[in-house]
This record gives structure tokens, sequence and C-alpha cells, in this order.
């Protein structure tokens, strides 16, 4: 195992993507139509986000595009649509299209962001405990086990209402990104750490570790540059996983108030701010970003599914 | 036995001591309750004489000390915003969250377990195929998003036009489609019966029952998919060892094979993971009572931070930690009886 990687990081790039057409992975991937698809999804998906300043046809923080007048219009299958709307518009007249496109930019930015912090903080300390052992590791294990003990979902709410209460609505609004990737990376950590735990201490009395202990090398280079790669494969495996839980636990914490503003919406508080309107018969300012929430966190656990069947890697169960 | 008891209690109190401190040390700066408790008119001198009684302008030490040695005797203090002793709006608020709780767990206990054994048997068949694909779009749609749709579809109704009305088929597919939604979607109903002191019932009555189902399988969406798909993986392991397929070999009937020997390694890791699910639960209620406004546990924690009532907030933050805390330890202790191996002393294995 050891070997096959220095020799990754030795050769050239075109002989990676030889090793890559003649992989397992690839194997299975052409042959599982759901995961073509998943991926061909997700990629659309986050393409449509990325480029939602080109692609929406108005900016929905630009206030002087918002007509009020236009407000809580149809999408266009059903009576009464306006064909300048054609997905209808909010409750702020804003083009639910557009809304929607910048919303899951949104998303998709607090998911990924909240996802490289917390593995980051789990890997480091997952490394740490497992290769260190001793105090570090049960400090750090025990850390992990009380954060657990707690739900990741409620440790985020509470933390973020609390941060809201201290901070003030005007300052939480005003860096709510930034809080929302602190407060949902810093929930969900202890899930990278116990993983990586374990897949260390099945490697850490391996050879090539004694080997390179052996050698005199410093305990950091063995723990990052040695056992690191070799533990990779779980890492990957939940990280899927990980991302659609921090796109759901942000829609969560919007939801409830604790995240994005209205003026500068995520997919979940374009849900919040439907369901407002949902008694009123106006169902499609709620659920058309319901449904696109749905799709894309479909799409990654689903895929996440058939990267967990091709690389199986024992993961830490409980 | 006691070992791992007195050291599931020191867990618990060191648990409990960092919650405490962790809830409190936020709270100088967590808004201004005296604000929330007098009017516009109300002159600084007099704040200032609310704030010297309530005793918010002592050191953080002394307001913290205060607090433990009061918690520990179960006084939480008064909440600002109802006037009355914190535990006392728990208390009151409580059970109809456990309610919900248990009306969740009714249903993913009653559904999880035939169609997680059932897809491990036949892992093949159309429909457990059809229920892992359910089961994993449940488990991609946020609980808020289930309860939505659900209060869209039962409580104000779908018509449905997609098909042609003038065909006989068309119109019997519309109408097979559409709902007529007259489910109610909003609290807990007028048809309560009084149990026992704050514990009004949702489950003796009809008009009730009626209003706890739609909140109770939004809360239950979210878990059953997770249990199907564990129950299945776990099954389908314990079908692979050696006990099983011996049981199989001496000619018993399959049906003593599944349920007998099977299914009770099954359940060990299911135990272990609905221990920590409970958890989980519990901060779903925050968003479920939210939807349906519930007037629970979690709906009572979301006004109080809206409202800074922090005796509230921090009530309600060490009471799900004693719920989280002894669900966890219970879970332990059951998993050390129905399981010999385990040694509770957690000696490494």
């Amino acid at each position: 195992m050891s070997t096959t990687n220095n020799s990754s990081q030795a050769s050239a790039s075109p002989s990676r993507w030889e090793r890559l057409r003649d992989s397992y992975m690839w194997y299975s991937f052409k042959r599982d139509y759901t995961a073509q698809l998943c991926l061909a999804v997700f990629i659309c998906m986050v393409i449509a986000a990325f480029a939602s300043p080109l692609l929406a046809p108005t900016n929905p923080y630009d206030l002087s595009q918002i007509d009020i007048m236009s407000s809580e219009l149809p999408p266009f299958w059903i009576d009464g649509a306006d064909d300048r709307y054609a997905l209808g518009t909010d409750a702020q007249g804003r083009d639910l299209w557009s809304v929607v496109l910048y919303g899951t930019r949104v998303s998709l930015l607090i998911g990924f962001g909240a996802v490289i912090l917390q593995a980051l903080i789990g890997v480091t300390f997952g490394l740490m405990a497992g290769y260190l052992g001793g105090r570090v590791d049960t400090i750090l294990m025990r850390l992990a086990d009380i954060q657990l003990s707690f739900s990741t979902l409620m440790v985020a709410i509470v933390v973020g209402a609390l941060v809201k209460a201290t901070m003030g609505s005007a300052f939480y609004s005003q860096y709510a990104v930034m809080m929302l990737i602190l407060i949902i990376g810093l929930a969900e950590w202890p899930q990278y750490a116990r993983t990586v735990r374990a897949s260390v201490l099945a490697e850490k009395n391996k050879e090539y570790v004694d080997a390179a202990r052996v050698m005199g090398l410093r305990s950091k280079r063995i723990m990052f540059r040695h056992v690191l790669p070799n533990t990779m494969s779980p890492i990957f495996v939940i990280s899927t996983v990980q991302i659609a839980n921090a796109i759901i636990s942000e829609a969560a914490l919007s939801f409830l108030g604790l995240g994005m503003p209205e003026t500068h919406p995520s997919l979940g508080s374009l849900i919040k701010s439907g369901f407002d309107y949902i008694q009123s018969g106006s169902w499609w300012i709620t659920l058309i970003p319901g449904a696109v929430l749905v799709v894309l966190v479909l799409s990654i656990n689903l895929l996440g599914d058939w990267l967990r069947d091709v690389m199986n890697p024992r993961l830490y169960k409980g | 036995m006691i070992a791992f008891l007195i050291k599931r209690l020191m867990h618990a109190i060191l648990v409990m001591f960092v919650i405490s401190v962790l809830a409190f040390a936020i709270q100088d700066n967590l808004g201004d309750p005296v604000q929330q408790m007098v009017g516009q008119s109300v002159p600084e001198s007099e704040r200032e004489a609310i704030r010297e009684r309530l005793g918010l302008n002592d050191p953080f030490l002394v307001q913290y000390v205060r607090f433990a040695k009061n918690a520990v005797q179960g006084d939480f203090g008064y909440s600002y915003f109802y006037r009355e002793p914190a535990l006392e709006v728990i208390a009151r608020h409580l059970p109809a969250t456990l309610e919900l709780v248990f009306a969740a767990t009714l249903i993913i206990v009653l559904f999880s377990v035939p169609i997680g054994v059932y897809s491990a048997i036949k892992p093949r068949s159309p429909i457990s195929r059809l229920f892992m694909g359910v089961s994993i779009v449940g488990i991609s749609i946020p609980v808020f998003l289930t309860a939505i749709v659900l209060i869209q579809i039962f409580a104000i109704g779908v018509t449905v036009t997609l098909f042609p009305e003038s065909t006989g088929w068309g119109a019997w597919l519309n109408d097979f489609f559409s709902t007529e939604g007259n489910m109610p979607s909003f609290g807990r109903g007028y048809d309560l019966v009084n149990v026992v002191g704050h514990w009004d019932t949702n489950l003796a009555t009809w008009n009730g029952l009626q209003h706890l189902v739609l909140p109770a399988v939004s809360l239950a969406s979210i878990m059953l998919p997770l249990f199907i798909r564990l129950i299945r993986a776990e099954m389908m392991e314990v079908m692979q060892s050696e006990y099983v397929k011996y049981a199989r070999a001496k000619g018993i009937s399959m049906r003593r094979v599944y349920f007998v020997h099977a299914l009770k390694n099954t359940m060990l890791p299911v135990i272990t993971v609905g221990g920590v699910q409970i958890g989980t639960m519990v901060a779903y209620t925050i968003l479920t009572e939210t939807v349906f406004q519930w007037p629970g546990m979690g709906l009572m924690f979301l006004d109080a931070i809206n409202r800074a009532d922090i005796p509230l907030i921090v009530t309600y933050l060490m009471i799900v930690g004693v719920i989280f805390v002894v669900t966890n330890t219970i879970v332990d202790l059951i998993y050390g009886l129905v399981n010999p191996t385990v040694k509770l002393t957690g000696k490494p294995a």
C-alpha cells in the first residue's frame, strides 16, 4: 500500500490518468448508471449555482430589480403566470428561478466550507489521538464522545442560537456565511476524528510505519505523510455524507431563523420564507427550493452510497 | 457493574458541569432581560433596581455558584417571560414533546423492524429494492420539508388536473391523486384529557390523535430510513455468520432462524445507535414543533431564545443534557446486559 502511494507521488500526471482508467473505481462507475446520473446532476447543479450571476435573469440581491407588485406569481404551468418569471415569484416579488440559483450557491458554499473545516479539525485530532495515543487520545476522544452524545444538529442549533443572541441579529446576518461554516464545522468534527482514529489504529502497527520510525522520521511527518494517505478512503466516503449533512444542517438552521437572512437567502431560508405563504395557496415559494434541496442532497447521498460500495472501507460504526 | 456505574456517574457529572458552565458563560452578553420584563416608560433607576434585585450585577463566579447551588436543589430560577419557575415552565411543555417522541418512536419500531428484516432476507426482491430506494430519498429530505409536504397534502389539500378531465380514466386519476386536506396541522387540538398534573394527553381522544398524526409522522420520517438501512445491513451480516448457517443446517424452520437466532444479534448495534438517535430526535423536535406550532419544549426553547429568557434557556439546556446522559447510560447498561461479552468496566478489549 505504502509503496504504491509513494510511487504515485513520484510519477508524472499522465500515468495517474491511466491508473484511474484501469482502476476498479472507473470500472464500476462505467457500469453504474445511477452513479453517472447523480454525478451529472450534481456537477450541473454546482456549475449552475456558481454561474448564477450569468444564468439568472435578475439579481435578487439588487433591490432595484425587485417589484413588490409582482409578488406571489405562480410558475408557468399554472394559470395567471407571468412570462418574465418562469418559476413564478416569491412573496417579495423576486424571480424564483434567480433566487433558487443564488440560494443553491450559498447552500453549496456553506456545505463545502463546513466540511473542509470539520475535516481539517477532525483529521488532525483523529491522527493525533490514534497515533500518539495515551492521554492525548483519552482527552480528544472523551471530548468527541461528549459532543456526539448530543446530536450534531442539537449542538449546531444551540451554538447558533446563542451566538445570534450574543452578537445581535444584525451582526449575525452580516457574517452569516462565516458563522454557519464555523458552527456546522465545529459541530461535526468528531465524525472525522473517530473515523480517522479507527483507521490509524489499524495502520499504525504495520511494518511501513515501523520502518519509518526506525529511519528516524519525526512523528508529525509519519502521521501526515505516511499514515494519512492510507486512511484516505474512509475519509472520502464520509466526506460525501458529511457534505449532504452540512447542507441539511444549514437548511435546518436557516429554517429556524438562525441562518442566512432573507435578503441573502440560502435554500433553507427560501423554504422558511415560503412556508408563511403555504396556507394562502402559494405552495411554489416553499416547495420549489425544497425540491432543489432534495435533488441536491439525494444526488450527493447516492454518490456516497456508490463510493462506499466501491471503496468498502471498514467504517467506524455507531 | 458498580465500577461501571460509578464511572458513568463521574462522566455524567463532568458533562453536566461543562454544560452548566457553557450555558452560564454566555448569559452576561445574552440580550437584556430587564428590557424584556418592563415597558418602555420605566425609568433607568427602576431598571437598575430590578437588575440589582435579580442579582444581574454580581460577578460571574458569584452568579455561577448561586446558580449551581440552586440548580442542584431543583431551582433553576424564574423565567423572565412567564414569571414563574423555569422548571415549572419546562414541566408544562415536557409532556407534549414526550408524547410526540413516543408516537414517532412507535412508528419507527413498528415499521423499521419488519421492513429491515424483510429486505435483508430477500435483498433482490423488487419490494426490498423499492424500500431501499424510498429510504435513501427519505434520508435526503430534511424533516421540516417532510412536514411542509405533509401539510400541503393532508392539511391544505392538492387538486390534480394533470390528466384530461373529459375522459373517464382521466377524471378518475385526477380524483385519485387529489387530496381533501382536512387533517389538522396546527397545535395539539382542543380535546386534551388531563392525566395527572401537567400531563394533558393527546392519546385519549380522536381529535387529539388526529393532531398528533402529522407531527409524529414527520418526526419519524427522518429516523425510519436510517433504522431500516441499519437493521438490513446488520441482519445481512448476521445471516452470513457460522451459527446461522449451523442453525439452518440443523433443519430449524427458517422463521425460527430469522426471528429467534438472527434477529437477536441484529438488535445489538440497533440499540446502541438507537440511544444516540434519541438525542437527535430531541434536536428534530425543535424543527417539527416549529412547523406544527406544537406547544412542546422545542418551540418553547426557540421562543425563549427570541425573548432572551436566560433562565429558561439554561434550564432547557440542563434538562436536555440530563435526558442525553440518562439515555446514554441506560443504553450502555442494556447493551452490557444483553451482550455478555461486553466488559462494563470499560477495559480495553
